[in-house]
């Protein structure tokens, strides 16, 4: 391959200069704030006062851990199930999981309130039919069901993505080898579908811990979760400081966890290949 | 398929589509309440048309989506061709995984801390609105381009490497030989980028609601300000119409995509049909 020329390097100038003020800069900036007063000087009260904020963390971590989990639940049997269709109704099913990706978050968890609510349609409808009321939105199950209902797509997609491009070759000489379907399932094909699992984990987990439209709608705002806190101390300018502590440590931990992430499906889908 | 996957597919679609369909039915209530249906109208869409804060909060909306996807296109293209020779693997890497961030990283980190930039340089400059149309630009800007740069930067990696070589040897300058023959190669990787960047910039709420000022509202803010009051149903019909909006979007993106296949599945039924009819004969 040849040099870069001058005209290549001075291409990506523009980039480089904007990923510096606009990628590197800001996180710079919530570090700076995390680590300072509102009159500028230096301190580790905003990190200390992190651990009134420990419990929201924990529970936030749970929520969220819950429903990637329900996530993976529901949608890696509907991503096997899709892949086991004829290639048109395949492309047909993956635009229709698709689609309600395309309409804004906020109509989609607002248009479930509505339907949840004690007054909403589903009540109504219960009560017509003769059964009582349920009280749903205000519980966490309320924010589990619209953190489910909301990225159960991430989920699929990636899993989809992988499944369908699975050598079934090697499904039929596991069963000529003498797996039942069940020993299919889990010696051959849940194993190979390991880095769509990890990236659906990835995509669902991250936006469920730092959600915070969908815990004040269909939380009823009776609890708090982290995005929420962080959203609050950004009302006010005196608590940006705790605000970019919280975000800061936060941002560290998902990073950590998606590098762990990374490095874990690699060297699964190596071993596998190997 | 067997029938308990087309049972289990069509149930969880129904759970997801249910929201939907009943946000829709309730657009065309002839009262405010959002539990029964008392009458069919059309009076949420009449109140709709009639708030000049929508109309604005859409024209917001596509003049933003459509300049940062424009600006974004621009910089994560000539990043990608910029970057495509460089040898260096550990700068290289380190420039893909900053540039990915914004993609990584919630999206509330990303909108707080491009808020705390903004806020402190507005400060420095003694700025009385810190948060505009700017702003918002710089932000759906930053986190358009590494959807285009990974739409576009592929395409280098599949295009035969010697086919540039090839130009210049017969004459080309490097910049013809980049624009006859590298950039017909990348152009498809470099509309999906635009696509996909206008629609993430359509969509965007979080990023947005830390960025934008009081001044320049998009439609996802105002649907956020419009949720925390009462409820009522001109958002069912804002919401309604930006659904089928998408849908006709989508249809006809998919139409003209599979044009094509169609007139090959076509010219493959006539052939048919005539060989039928010569067996007939």
């Amino acid at each position: 391959m040849k040099k870069r020329t001058l005209l290549e390097r001075m291409a990506s100038a523009p980039h480089l200069v904007w990923m510096v003020l606009f990628i590197v800069a800001p996180l710079l900036f919530v570090a700076y704030y995390a680590f300072t007063t509102p009159d500028g000087s230096f301190t580790f009260e905003n990190i200390a006062a992190l651990s009134n904020h420990a419990e929201t963390f924990l529970f936030s971590v749970c929520m969220a851990l819950i429903s990637t989990v329900i996530c993976l639940l529901i949608g890696y049997p509907l991503a096997y199930c899709i892949s086991r269709a004829s290639a048109r109704a395949q492309k047909i099913l993956i635009m229709l999981i698709m689609l309600p990706m395309w309409m804004n978050l906020l109509i989609r968890t607002y248009s479930m309130m509505a339907i949840l609510d004690d007054g909403g349609f589903l009540n109504n409808l219960l009560m017509r039919l003769g059964f009582a009321p349920v009280h749903i939105v205000g519980t966490a199950g309320a924010v589990i069901f619209g953190m489910v209902y909301n990225f159960l797509p991430y989920m699929v997609l990636p899993i989809h993505s992988v499944i369908s491009k699975l050598d079934w070759r090697l499904i039929e000489a596991a069963n000529d080898l003498g797996c039942n379907n069940f020993r299919v399932l889990t010696r051959v094909i849940l194993p190979l579908s390991v880095p769509g699992i990890i990236s659906g984990l990835t995509m669902v987990f991250v936006p469920s811990i730092s959600t915070f439209y969908i815990s004040q709608k269909l939380g009823g705002g009776t609890f708090e979760l982290i995005g929420d806190t962080i959203e609050r101390q950004f009302q006010n300018p005196v608590t940006y400081h705790v605000g970019a502590s919280i975000s800061l440590v936060m941002m560290i931990l998902i990073l950590i966890s998606l590098a762990i992430m990374n490095r874990f499906s690699d060297s699964e889908t190596g071993g596998m290949i190997a | 398929m067997k029938t308990i996957n087309k049972i289990y597919t069509v149930l969880i679609l129904f759970m997801l589509y249910a929201p939907i369909l009943v946000l829709m039915l309730f657009s065309f209530n002839s009262t405010s309440n959002t539990g029964v249906f008392t009458g069919f109208s059309f009076y949420w869409y009449r109140e709709l048309f009639r708030s000049a804060a929508a109309f604005a909060a859409l024209k917001n909306t596509l003049v933003l989506a459509i300049s940062s996807a424009v600006l974004s296109t621009l910089i994560g293209t000539m990043a990608a061709i910029g970057l495509r020779k460089m040898r260096n693997k550990y700068v290289k890497g380190l420039i893909t995984s900053v540039t990915n961030i914004p993609m990584m990283n919630p999206d509330i980190v990303t909108g707080i801390s491009m808020m705390l930039l903004f806020v402190f340089v507005g400060t420095m400059l003694g700025q009385q609105d810190k948060l505009n149309f700017w702003t918002l630009l710089i932000a759906h800007t930053t986190f358009n381009i590494p959807y285009v740069y990974l739409n576009v930067s592929p395409k280098f990696q599949q295009m035969d490497k010697h086919l540039p070589e090839a130009a210049l040897d017969l004459g080309c300058t490097p910049l013809q030989a980049f624009f006859k023959v590298e950039l017909p190669c990348i152009f498809s990787g470099i509309v999906t980028g635009f696509i996909i960047a206008f629609t993430m910039s359509l969509d965007d709420f979080v990023i947005s609601y830390f960025c934008s000022g009081s001044d320049f509202q998009t439609l996802p803010i105002l649907i956020y300000s419009m949720t925390k009051k009462e409820v009522t149903p001109d958002i069912y019909a804002l919401s309604t119409l930006m659904i089928v909006a998408i849908l006709t979007l989508l249809i006809l993106s998919n139409l003209s995509g599979s044009k094509e296949e169609r007139a090959k599945i076509r010219a493959l039924r006539k052939k048919r049909a005539a060989a039928r009819k010569e067996a007939k004969a």
